[in-house]
């Protein structure tokens, strides 16, 4: 009896474990419908594209295994690396610059305009990333056009040397590109930003006043370090964004002048449909996938080891 | 590459300039001749058809066409696609290679996709319904070798219209400063650029832009064929073995070129502008000359009426004779297409159906092509299209007409004559180094 009475008694380990092997299968079937999507959207394609990059092929005749060649093939023909350099030169635009100054307009918002003004200042900046990157490239291709209201303007205020075809100016093309990537990146780390200020403990800016700090002290030494772990999420955002780059491009310039605007987006493009080169633009979207990791890993890094 | 292009898709019709002679005066002759035309009996009778077609979008013409062919032929429908000429050198392997190819296709190349098996040879076809009894040359630019040169063997396509390129000009503002009628030699044309240089006009409007394609690489071939022999450029176009673009008389038109950009010929802007920017601008007044194709004539008609003239391209000497490049607005049928027969009997109709004649003359500017007997349509007075057809007989004449040399690999444009062009305007690349760029890039792809 005593052992029959043992047997029947709940076991403290059993009786935890099987809400939890329950909670698992259930969680596990839930997630399994997305898996399946992710799997069959990212992962095969992701798998596929790496197949490919060892392959000469032209997308509808026989494979052929050529090892590593076309990674070589990115490396040795200088258009393509050079559109690896011109990616990296978007980053300042895409990523540096709408951070930057993101922090500073959520930082001046938060002091000078909040309530219903701040909320339309907010609007307005977001705005641009409601508007699809292709409408936004052909509006600001009109704009920075010759005959453009850029021109037009600096014509109209006495500045007509500086007048010039911006998307077509071998020294001005890449930051005009850069410059709608700001338009719209902008709002986003701002709003974001803006968001993070809000909850920071107000208590702390009112200690910083009293002990006479002006708002460059109050921004370098409150809001920044407090917002580390947002300033991270717009920093890998905006990298990627940069890096990745392909439709502002495309509707703006087409890679142009000269390449001085190509991208590896463009150029995997170019690669993949108009030459029928399966093989190199796998191998460039490959690398360019490694750049990219290479850049986040260590800014994800930093977030985590603060957020500890 | 906007749709423009679609027309850079010139083919080889000059391996032999004899064939092109006879062909374009052929088709002049036709006009003032009109012979009883060709009997059609439709392969699909009563039983209703729906044709599967895919277009290139922004060109009027196969559309007018589809729409006239379903006046005429009732029973038969159609089911049209449509893209930009650029997306169309990107989707048209995988629409041939799919489950529904299309029975008739704009093609922006071709020797690819014959080569992968994935277009119908048209042999037959040419047999049955009497293509091959047609002028020559019509066909030759759509032939694909065996060993993927075209020019020769098995038919892969047919034209729909046959386009043609050269200068167009601006009447009025040509008559400002004295030309009253087209140079005849480059030397007369270089003054005259120099004169509209001079009285603080836009001498050429070109477009430039990435997003359109590299326009100068018209006037740069233009300038190629007045300095020098035209067979070496179709042989490069078509991928003979050893063909190089980087020959004397080559690099002497791209130093030509060169020093016109460097004289303010082009608009400053050039590397920004798009190929509708730049027949919007030209529309406008812009620019005494443009160099174009007839595919805008309709457009020049509307914009500039009855004050748009065009000329062919003048030699260097007159014994050389005028250049242009000239090719079939191409289409194809697909290996798997289910109703080829139909789709090839549409393709005799548009060339022998007076009222789809009028309509190519009408819509798409072109010469029609089709038999040498078919009726040649009429052209509106004062059209631009009356100075471009009688351009086609000059050039045939001379045996000068030629591909486009955008059309030699499917990237070179992209990757070759774009970049290299846009550099040369940006100061950045020399006539010299321009051809040698263009050349490694060509023997690279060519290498895949």
């Amino acid at each position: 009896m005593k052992q029959r009475s043992f047997l029947l008694a709940p076991r403290p380990e059993a009786n935890s474990r099987r809400p939890i092997r329950r909670e698992l299968v259930v969680g596990w079937l839930f997630a399994l419908p997305a898996l399946a999507f992710y799997a069959l959207f990212v992962l095969v394609p992701f798998l596929m594209s790496l197949e490919y990059s060892f392959f000469r092929w032209d997308g509808i005749g026989v494979m052929k295994w050529v090892g590593l060649k076309n990674y070589l093939t990115v490396f040795e023909v200088p258009v393509l690396f050079e559109s690896i350099i011109n990616a990296f030169k978007l980053v300042l635009f895409f990523s540096l610059i709408p951070v930057g100054l993101g922090l500073v307009v959520a930082s001046v918002m938060h002091k000078v305009a909040a309530g219903t003004f701040g909320s339309v200042a907010r609007t307005i900046l977001f705005l641009p990333q409601v508007i699809p990157l292709v409408a936004a490239g052909i509006i600001w291709g009109w704009i920075l056009a010759m005959p453009g209201l850029l021109n037009e303007t600096l014509r109209a205020t006495g500045l007509e040397s500086w007048a010039r075809a911006w998307l077509g100016d071998f020294d001005w093309a890449l930051p005009a590109v850069g410059m709608i990537g700001i338009w719209v990146l902008l709002g986003f780390c701002t709003v974001l930003l803006a968001t993070a200020i809000a909850k920071i403990d107000p208590s702390l800016f009112e200690s910083a006043r009293i002990d006479g700090s002006n708002w460059l002290q109050e921004f370098l030494s409150i809001t920044v370090p407090l917002l580390r772990q947002e300033i991270g999420v717009c920093l890998t955002v905006t990298i990627i964004a940069a890096l990745a780059a392909f439709d502002i491009v495309y509707v703006s310039t087409g890679g142009g002048p000269g390449n001085a605007t190509a991208v590896p987006g463009i150029q995997i493009y170019i690669l993949a449909f108009t030459e029928q080169r399966i093989g190199p633009a796998s191998a460039l979207a490959v690398l360019l996938m490694v750049l990219v990791l290479l850049v986040i890993l260590p800014i994800q890094r930093l977030t985590r080891e603060e957020r500890s | 590459m906007v749709s423009d292009d679609k027309h850079f898709s010139l083919p080889e019709e000059i391996l032999s300039t004899r064939k092109v002679l006879t062909f374009l005066v052929v088709l002049a002759l036709a006009g003032a001749v009109t012979l009883p035309a060709q009997t059609l009996v439709p392969p699909f009778g009563k039983n209703p058809v729906v044709l599967n077609a895919y277009f290139e979008t922004g060109f009027d013409i196969p559309y007018k066409l589809a729409e006239e062919f379903t006046k005429q032929y009732p029973n038969v429908t159609w089911d049209i696609k449509q893209d930009q000429f650029a997306n169309l050198i990107n989707v048209t392997p995988r629409l041939l290679s799919g489950d529904n190819p299309p029975d008739l296709i704009r093609l922006p190349t071709m020797v690819s996709f014959a080569k992968q098996g994935l277009l119908m040879n048209l042999d037959s076809y040419a047999d049955k319904l009497g293509w091959n009894k047609w002028p020559v040359p019509q066909m030759v630019q759509n032939r694909v070798g065996s060993d993927g040169i075209r020019g020769a063997g098995s038919l892969y396509a047919m034209g729909l219209n046959y386009s043609m390129t050269g200068v167009f000009y601006n009447k009025k503002l040509a008559a400002q400063i004295g030309m009253t009628k087209p140079p005849k030699t480059l030397a007369e044309f270089e003054t005259i650029l120099a004169k509209a240089k001079a009285a603080k006009l836009q001498p050429i409007m070109e477009w430039g832009s990435a997003k359109s394609g590299m326009g100068l690489a018209f006037p740069l071939q233009a300038l190629m064929a007045a300095v020098g022999p035209v067979k070496p450029i179709n042989e490069w176009i078509f991928n003979k073995k050893g063909a190089t673009i980087d020959t004397p008389s080559n690099l002497k038109a791209a130093q030509m070129l060169e020093a016109w950009i460097n004289k303010g010929y082009f608009p400053a802007d050039i590397n920004a502008i798009e190929y509708t920017d730049a027949a919007a601008r030209f529309g406008q007044g812009e620019g005494v000359f443009t160099f174009n194709g007839d595919w805008q004539n309709p457009g020049y008609d509307k914009d500039l009426p009855g004050n748009v003239g065009f000329f062919a391209m003048p030699p260097d000497t007159a014994s050389r004779g005028p250049a242009a490049m000239s090719a079939p607005l191409t289409y194809g049928i697909a290996a798997k297409a289910k109703n080829a027969d139909a789709a090839a009997f549409f393709l005799t109709w548009v060339a022998i159906n007076p009222v789809a004649r009028q309509i190519n003359i009408d819509i798409g500017g072109s010469n029609p092509g089709g038999p040498a007997s078919a009726p040649a349509g009429k052209v509106a007075a004062g059209s631009v299209t009356n100075e471009t057809l009688a351009a086609g007989v000059e050039v045939g004449k001379a045996g000068n007409a030629m591909d486009f040399i955008a059309n030699a690999t499917s990237a070179i444009f992209a990757q070759g004559w774009t970049p290299e062009l846009q550099k040369m305007v940006g100061g950045k690349q020399t006539a010299a180094g321009m051809l040698k760029a263009v050349q490694a890039e060509y023997l690279r792809e060519l290498e895949q």
